[in-house]
């Protein structure tokens, strides 16, 4: 019997702050402005994408001890945002990246339970840790952890989210006018979790909303991570698009779910892709080479020679050799700010391949950092995107793919145009939505009500 | 629904008039308003339910919406918890209801409820930023403390101690009170400090140095207080008020330092014209005293209100609420029962007395909203008290409130 075809789940990442995203072209418009947010989640839904994705980052980057100014700087604030969207979007999922290192979790769980009321069920959380002192300085509790903790805080920190979450049932509100009962017991909303990091108790105050509780994503790609992600996620956000990478992440993943008494259907695996488009191959080949020069400007390809050198290389030129000395070794302390540095784990060895790499293409540093940097996901017509992303997705190397454009607002309009219609005539991407909350579009089933709180006295016809 | 610019007219100038704001909470401020005939107790959770009222209250024209909001469920005991079923128990995060309704609006602002004592001020610095960018400049945030105990639980940071009734006016209490009110201030001063962290114009967009901004006109604001610090700057750029609107209920004492040092907007409880004055006078001076003018503090009288067409129906509405909720009514703020017509004669009364204007907490949603959108509204338009249009597209052009310079500023 042959393998069924896969149905794709598609997502639109709204650009960020990283050098990806070209500001300088002239196409470019506002980060913040609610309009840019309002036309990106609209492309997005009339893409009949699955949801559209937020990042975070709760400190300003730096380098050389001076606020990061070459790319895109300043966000608004996910949760807000996020519901103002739910007002202009009526089916786009709403995912937000949410730290849970700097943050409490009565706190987090009544923002996103807000949030999936307030959208219908839309609401979906991209679990994150940081540990960085650096970005605690901005924070009352100037949290900042050991590295080996920030996934058992976040497990814990999950863990009593969903406590929080499932402390109402969904039967409590009777507001029944006639009899005066607003509430079917005195207990809803009654919790208490005692662990290293949290030790709470009391009454959760927000209604059980639409989906139970928000899709839950992760991010991080360690031991720990992969984890994590098989234990209590519903997708994953990964950063392996390429086929082979992907296929091995996927069958990994995959493979986890069994140990948690889970099946392979209930965690998508979503790469990040970028991706350029053009009217034949050719043309987008030529586009996208633009569109690296473009992310990759002197200046930047500086800075990122400066990030693994962890030294000031400002009178390096950018068209020349790399450096000849090596990498200052031990902590970074160039940059700040930036969960990329920290994969630089051994500073010469990667120095030494980049040298080689330089001298065996003949590059410049600016034209080895666009290398190493990596090219767009996917470049080619409509035609060619759309047959390999579906390819990708029926080889197991992926669910789908969560999209980042370089242009803000308008770079996934060309994809919803033109690649979309594309996938739909092969029958891989749905024609319009089936379903009103996240979840549905996900494939995910609705999460059952929980049993009733341990912590009231008043359970009745429930066996446990 | 338009904007357009209040032309000249016989109307009085528009420094006389009166600045009408309405208090959202649940389905109304009586306990029993949840089970009046035209209540929608079911939808207390539904966004479809805050955009009908917020669409009313923009109707009438009103300066802005409050939404309140707590970190603990409702309870008729201030200090305590309780366990009844018979109230309206559960609420969203009101700066998210804020940010699901902002864009559907034209011409009213939004003021939520953030709860200080328990939160981290650049979490709510960026999100009222936010909210002032989906809303095009019509965002404030009215900060609450909050000094249960049972509340302190569900964060676990710190202990607070139980505080009564019977023992609030012990100088220990009170010493307490005063630490939570300060601690405001100091989380005032650090949001303010954060929307001006980024200067107006500090995105350049400067391809030639490849430059998104100009790093100069980013500050650390370098906040080192008693109960935190906070580093900056904020990631959010300055938001379209430059500052949105704080403002905060006081009740006497500490919480008039507050109302004078820190906010925009000072909600007060007055019972009557005499003390409508005093207060503006006391808050007036309190202004002097830390240099501030008086004219940047807008007061606001609270009332709850009862409106009907005539006083007899009015007291027999509140009789009925008051033994569906098995007890009479009481509350902080001065309670109205009786006309549209009979309000706007008080209003007028303690307008004249000093305050900008008012707060009104409706008994019961939507009837008390729209008595005062239908009819008191008009008959303070009559008075020449009241605006025909939105005069300026952000909240604080509508309070009458200049732009502020960014305090980092240099050129």
């Amino acid at each position: 019997m042959s393998k069924p075809v896969k149905q794709i789940h598609l997502a639109a990442h709204f650009p960020g702050v990283n050098n990806t995203t070209v500001w300088s072209d002239p196409a470019a418009g506002s980060h913040v402005e609610f309009s840019s947010f309002t036309q990106f989640a609209q492309t997005a839904e009339r893409g009949k994408f699955d949801f559209l994705f937020l990042a975070e980052g709760l400190r300003l980057r730096e380098q050389n001890g001076q606020i990061y100014d070459l790319d895109v700087v300043g966000r608004p604030d996910t949760f807000t945002v996020l519901a103002a969207l739910a007002a202009v979007t009526e089916r786009l999922g709403l995912t937000g990246t949410i730290n849970s290192t700097f943050n409490e979790p009565y706190e987090v769980a009544r923002q996103f339970a807000s949030l999936d009321h307030l959208s219908g069920g839309r609401a979906a959380w991209n679990v994150v840790t940081s540990w960085d002192a650096f970005t605690g300085e901005n924070f009352r509790r100037g949290g900042f952890l050991a590295e080996d903790q920030r996934y058992e805080r976040a497990q814990t920190f999950l863990q009593t989210t969903q406590e929080l979450f499932d402390s109402w049932r969904g039967d409590e509100i009777v507001a029944d006018k006639d009899s005066g009962v607003f509430l079917s017991t005195p207990h809803a909303g009654t919790f208490a979790h005692k662990d290293a990091h949290f030790d709470i108790h009391g009454r959760f105050n927000v209604p059980r909303s639409p989906q139970g509780r928000p899709v839950i994503f992760q991010a991080g790609d360690s031991e720990q991570g992969r984890d994590f992600a098989a234990r209590a996620a519903d997708a994953i956000f990964s950063r392996h698009s390429t086929l082979d990478a992907g296929q091995a992440f996927y069958d990994d993943v995959k493979g986890r779910l069994a140990r948690y008494g889970r099946r392979r259907d209930q965690l998508l695996i979503l790469p990040a892709a970028t991706f350029v488009i053009g009217d034949t191959d050719a043309e987008a080949d030529e586009i996208a080479r633009e569109v690296r020069l473009a992310q990759v400007s002197p200046q930047t390809a500086i800075k990122f020679l400066e990030q693994l050198w962890n030294r000031d290389l400002s009178d390096h030129d950018p068209d020349g050799p790399l450096p000849s000395a090596d990498p200052v070794v031990g902590e970074n302390t160039i940059s700040r700010g930036r969960a990329s540095v920290r994969m630089f784990r051994d500073s010469i060895a990667i120095a030494n391949e980049w040298r080689a790499k330089a001298e065996a293409q003949n590059l410049t540093t600016r034209e080895l950092i666009i290398e190493v940097l990596g090219r767009q996901s996917f470049v080619g017509s409509a035609q060619t995107i759309a047959a390999t992303i579906n390819d990708f997705v029926q080889a197991d190397a992926s669910d789908g793919f969560i999209l980042v454009p370089h242009i803000t607002p308008g770079g996934l309009d060309p994809f919803v145009d033109q690649v979309v219609p594309l996938l739909q005539e092969r029958g891989v991407f749905r024609t319009d939505y089936t379903g009103t909350t996240l979840r549905d579009h996900l494939g995910l089933a609705p999460l059952p009500a929980p049993r009733r709180n341990a912590n009231a006295d008043d359970a009745t016809g429930v066996a446990s | 629904m338009s904007v357009s610019v209040r032309k000249a007219g016989p109307v009085a100038n528009s420094s006389n008039h009166v600045h009408l704001a309405v208090a959202l909470d649940g389905a109304g401020w009586h306990p029993a308003a949840w089970r009046e005939a035209d209540a929608r107790p079911a939808e207390l959770f539904d966004a479809g339910y805050w955009a009908d009222l917020v669409a009313e209250a923009e109707r009438g024209l009103l300066d802005f919406v409050t939404i309140e909001d707590s970190l603990g469920l409702q309870s008729d005991d201030p200090f305590e918890p309780d366990d009844r079923t018979d109230r309206v128990r559960g609420r969203l995060d009101a700066v998210l209801i804020a940010a699901r309704i902002a864009p559907h609006s034209r011409g009213i602002g939004f003021v939520p409820t953030a709860t200080v004592t328990q939160t981290e001020p650049f979490h709510v610095s960026k999100s009222i930023a936010t909210l002032d960018y989906v809303s095009t400049g019509r965002a404030g945030v009215r900060v609450q403390l909050s000094a249960r105990h049972d509340v302190a639980d569900h964060f676990g940071r710190r202990a607070l101690p139980r505080l009564s009734a019977a023992a609030i006016d012990d100088p220990a209490a009170q010493q307490l009170v005063e630490e939570y009110f300060a601690e405001a201030a100091d989380y005032v001063e650090v949001l303010r400090r954060l929307w001006d962290s980024w200067e107006d114009d500090a995105e350049i967009r400067d391809v030639a140095t490849g430059r998104f901004i100009d790093r100069d006109k980013l500050h650390h604001i370098d906040f080192d207080g008693r109960w935190f610090s906070v580093k900056g700057p904020s990631i959010t750029p300055r938001p379209p008020q430059g500052q949105p609107i704080v403002a905060a209920l006081g009740h006497g004492g500490t919480s008039y330092q507050l109302i004078a040092s820190s906010t925009d907007v000072g909600f007060v409880t007055p019972q009557d014209a005499t003390q409508a004055a005093d207060i503006a006078g006391e808050i007036g001076a309190l202004q002097r005293a830390v240099g501030r003018s008086e004219d940047t503090v807008r007061l606001f009288g609270d009332v709850v209100v009862f409106l009907d067409d005539e006083p007899k129906t009015a007291q027999a509405r509140r009789r009925r609420l008051d033994d569906l909720a098995g007890t009479e009514y009481h509350s902080d703020a001065e309670i109205f029962v009786g006309t549209p017509a009979g309000l706007a004669d008080i209003l007028q009364e303690w307008h004249a007395a000093g305050l900008s204007g008012f707060r009104l907490r409706p008994a019961a949603l939507p009837h008390d909203l729209t008595q005062i959108t239908e009819k008191l509204v008009p008959e303070l338009r009559r008075r020449g008290l009241f605006r025909t249009a939105y005069e300026s597209t952000t909240l604080r052009g509508v309070l009458g409130l200049p732009r502020p310079a960014n305090r980092y500023a240099t050129t």
